[in-house]
């Protein structure tokens, strides 16, 4: 198990997804799971920069591999949100109608094995989980 | 990321290499704002695309929405990963991908 925590803005979400390749590396990770893992990542840490603080804040990801099970958890103080709660949008729509928002985090549910949250201690906990 | 970019009379097409991402995206989004007015066809060539998240789509979202009142926009060698990301979300439907 390994751990980065840094500020949590857009600017860092390419320190972030270093830390978890090299890591995936080391795992031997197949390139497409690590590209979904990638995008999971922009996703759920663009969340935490742009709506978890007002004043600014940490965000700490750690990274956990075990039985061919990657995991990877966002921790952050800001204020208490579930993403997994957020309604799928509909996919269905014209262009025209459709919206962006809810889909990054509808891709997450779409590409990783589980998505969980849990609010504890003040913190907002959210794991995913994917087999490679 | 990197744009590479070719334009012949009031046809463009992009060419993107790398990932376009929460990051990426307002880069790729203001080259367009001032190269769509007049344009009447947009190609984007995505064979050296790595992925795209959710901040892409809302920018080729936008870019497609222009478009299609006054030419066409086409997205070409899309990768497995990318294909999964417009298939998921339904994009499939909306863009035109050769």
């Amino acid at each position: 198990m390994s751990e980065i925590t840094l500020a949590a803005t857009t600017e860092n979400i390419g320190a972030v997804t270093a830390f978890v390749d090299e890591e995936l590396e080391k795992v031997d990770c197949p390139i497409k799971a690590q590209m979904q893992i990638d995008v999971a990542i922009d996703e759920l840490f663009s969340n935490i920069a742009l709506y978890a603080y007002e004043n600014g804040g940490d965000a700490t990801v750690i990274f956990d591999f075990a039985d061919g099970v990657v995991s990877l958890t966002f921790t952050d103080s800001g204020k208490p949100y579930d993403p997994t709660k957020k309604d799928d949008p509909d996919t269905t729509l014209s262009a025209e109608e459709r919206e962006i928002g809810g889909l990054g985090i509808f891709l997450v549910k779409k590409t990783m094995d589980s998505i969980d949250y849990r609010y504890e201690d003040g913190k907002n906990i959210l794991t995913i989980k994917k087999t490679i | 990321m990197t744009i590479n970019k070719e334009k012949n009379g009031t046809a463009l097409t992009v060419a993107l290499e790398g990932r376009l991402d929460t990051t990426t995206s307002p880069k790729l989004e203001e080259e367009l704002k001032a190269e769509l007015p007049g344009l009447t066809s947009l190609v984007f060539d995505f064979s050296k695309l790595e992925y795209i998240s959710s901040a892409g789509l809302r920018v080729l979202l936008g870019a497609h929405k222009t478009m299609t009142k006054q030419g066409e926009m086409t997205v070409t060698n899309v990768n497995e990963i990318v294909k999964e990301v417009f298939e998921v979300t339904g994009f499939s439907d909306i863009l035109n991908i050769k």
